[in-house]
């Protein structure tokens, strides 16, 4: 049951076969035994299970909200959820409860949808590996799966299958363990460089990132203002395609959320690939890139040929520049969104006195991890009079560059792009914090981040195993609000690389014990 | 659902990945577009030509910051990013206009200057550490950081 898609268990609850609250109960058990995996941060029981009560008198009445209506669902913890605690993994927020839910946690109660918990995340968002908040680093689910446990090697006899976990990437790792171990059916992330596909494809579960402007930011602490979008996680592309129609539309609480009017779909079982011209951007070979995925992304290739489609290799030449100018952009804008936190409204504060300067800088100092501080610290340096033409303004116009190479390539004809969305699969964790976050984001949201800055929309969709069991994922890049056209595409490739599901003991456990006497023809 | 590990499903296509000899000899007739090398390499990390940011500047963006950077690897941090960011000299971007928003080109929605929510004083004030009535209490204003010199910052010995 629990490692059903959310369509289908959606049709359980509405056929009667499950109650919400059973659902939810099996989920917060489920939460329990994995708690190893420190993928939740706050896991919020009672509220829960209160909302899957009226989940289950709407239901009785034959009256439910939706197909959202007593599924269970996570958040990533820099949204605000009124009366939970939102803490963003950081000293600053810890304690801090917001009198108010962001706009996509609201739609999704609003639909009847089950708030398990708070994910687990980087601090503030910043980082590739959920390695770097202050609840501690997220593992993922596939490091305790048999199919890495059968190919884990180990490099010296000090190294046991326990120490060497693989991370889960970031930053929105703790949102992707949760879809990825079965404890709940969708969660939300967020995207700025990357952050919803590259633990999506670590973790071997759906990431979408929708075009900027498409879902509402109004409640996700901010990172970086132009570049941010809420990100959705789920095990498969239709549900995907649910949870982006409970969330898209204009909010007038967000300035940034376009006016047009956005109608949710469903995808097409059977799609018709052959008219379709997929882009195979060259830069996206960026160094560093894994034979496997190379190999992968080749077989893809041949896939959309087979079937058709005209597969032409594109040119993106600015790609090598995008992280460069992603980090100018991103430090400039978090040295201002980071000034908020002063202690004196919300938050941690320091129980410094002399003076409200020397109050804010301990409260900061107090507050902010390292990661943090370098990022506020470089935003002011390129913010200065002296360096503000040379590397802020400059970096918008890098911008403007890599967001022409994209409109170009759409505009000779091509639909849609397929890259691979990491450089290779999960690092051991004892590997990765050996270089430090600057260095490892750098290195991971190459292939990610061009997206960002030319907020478009994109897709990972896990598409095979590799040598050590672990899951790798490719992506696709879509044009400005085709979310439609990109999760056909996506789905149609889905369906041909049937990614493997994972096999988890705990979770083997947990369905037989409650589904001995249940039927489950219907979904297996 | 049995899916196939990464091998199989190279092989079960039908279709073998073309050797990387193949690909060589004859590029026209590569069946696949996806480069077969990198079509870039990382710069090498370029000496700055600058000076390393002065004592004066780095006291300045802990004022302005109101962060400080604690010890020398703070320092390292900030050096080395002003290194990965000079990268950006290279690209030329001459008429190029500087791009704040993708949604640049729209006309972006501003509602009436209405007050229609609001009386949560005691919502907004639940958060707050030290308060007094309605109001937030902060410490005394106006007096500025101490310098350089009277402050315990780890600039000081630098």
């Amino acid at each position: 049951m629990l490692r059903a898609s959310l369509r289908e268990v959606s049709a359980a609850l509405k056929e009667g076969h499950v109650t919400p609250t059973e659902l939810c109960q099996r989920c917060l058990s489920l939460i329990k035994s994995t708690k190893f995996l420190n993928a939740y941060i706050t896991v919020a029981e009672e509220t829960a299970l209160k909302q899957a009560e009226e989940s289950e008198k709407r239901y009785r009445r034959g009256q439910p909200l939706g197909v959202l209506d007593g599924i269970p669902i996570a958040v990533k913890d820099n949204f605000n959820t009124a009366g939970i605690e939102t803490t963003c993994a950081s000293n600053m927020l810890k304690g801090y409860i917001s009198p108010y839910n962001a706009t996509a946690v609201q739609k999704l109660l609003d639909q009847g949808a089950v708030l398990l918990g708070k994910t687990n995340l980087d601090e503030f968002a910043m980082g590739s590996g959920s390695t770097d908040g202050v609840f501690g680093p997220v593992r993922n689910p596939w490091s305790y799966s048999r199919q890495y446990k059968e190919k884990f090697v180990p490099k010296s006899h000090s190294q046991d299958e326990k120490s060497n976990w693989v991370i889960t990437g970031g930053s929105s790792g703790g949102s992707a363990a949760a879809v990825s171990s079965f404890t709940c059916f969708a969660a939300l992330g967020s995207d700025t460089g990357g952050s919803t596909r590259n633990p999506a494809a670590h973790c071997g579960v759906v990431g979408l990132k929708p075009t900027y402007g498409l879902i509402s930011r109004h409640g996700l602490i901010p990172l970086v203002n132009s570049m941010d979008v809420p990100g959705i996680l789920t095990r498969c592309v239709d549900d995907a395609a649910v949870v982006l129609g409970s969330l898209a539309g204009h909010d007038p609480k967000d300035s940034t959320t376009i006016q047009d009017d956005f109608k949710p779909f469903e995808l097409p079982n059977v799609a018709d690939v052959s008219k379709l011209s997929i882009g195979i951007p060259k830069e996206y070979h960026a160094p560093g890139l894994s034979s496997e995925i190379l190999a992968l992304w080749s077989k893809a290739a041949d896939l959309f040929k087979n079937a058709g489609a005209k597969v032409i290799e594109v040119s993106l030449p600015h790609t090598c520049y995008s992280i460069v100018c992603y980090h100018v952009l991103c430090t400039a804008e978090v040295a201002s969104n980071m000034a908020r936190f002063d202690g004196l409204e919300y938050g941690h504060r320091s129980d410094m006195n002399k003076s409200t300067e020397s109050m804010y800088a301990a409260t900061r100092r107090e507050g902010f991890n390292d990661v943090v501080r370098g990022r506020i610290l470089s935003g002011n340096y390129f913010l200065l009079k002296q360096n503000y033409e040379n590397y802020f303004i400059k970096a918008q116009k890098v911008r403007r560059l890599i967001a022409n190479d994209f409109v170009k390539v759409f505009r000779s004809g091509v639909d849609i792009l397929l890259t691979p969305t990491t450089l290779c699969d999960a690092v051991p964790y004892m590997e990765f914090i050996k270089e430090d976050n600057r260095t490892r984001s750098a290195q991971d949201d190459i292939l990610t981040q061009a997206a960002n800055m030319a907020g478009l929309p994109a897709i990972n969709v896990p598409t095979a195993l590799s040598e050590r069991g672990l899951p790798i994922g490719l992506q696709f890049i879509g044009r400005s609000f085709q979310e439609k056209q990109l999760l056909t595409v996506a789905k149609w490739f889905e369906k041909q690389v049937k990614f493997p599901m994972i096999q988890l003991e705990e979770v083997k456990r947990h369905d037989h014990d409650a589904f001995q006497h249940q039927k489950s023809a219907s979904f297996s | 659902m049995r899916a196939l590990r990464l091998g199989r499903w190279l092989q079960a296509g039908g279709l073998p990945v073309p050797p990387a000899r193949a690909v060589l000899t004859a590029p026209g007739t590569s069946p696949a577009p996806v480069p077969p090398r990198p079509a870039w390499q990382h710069g090498e990390p370029r000496p700055t030509p600058q000076q390393k940011v002065t004592v004066e500047v780095l006291d300045h963006l802990e004022h302005l910051a109101l962060v400080d950077f604690r010890d020398a690897e703070g320092v390292e941090r900030l050096q080395k990013a002003i290194q990965f960011a000079d990268q950006l000299r290279d690209v030329n971007t001459d008429g190029v206009e500087p791009m704040d928003s993708v949604l640049e080109d729209r006309c972006l929605y501003l509602r009436d200057d209405d007050v229609t929510e609001g009386n949560c004083t005691n919502e907004l004030l639940k958060n707050a550490r030290e308060k007094v009535e309605e109001y937030f209490v902060a410490p005394p204003g106006n007096i500025p950081l101490p310098k350089l010199e009277e402050r315990e910052t780890f600039l000081q010995s630098s």
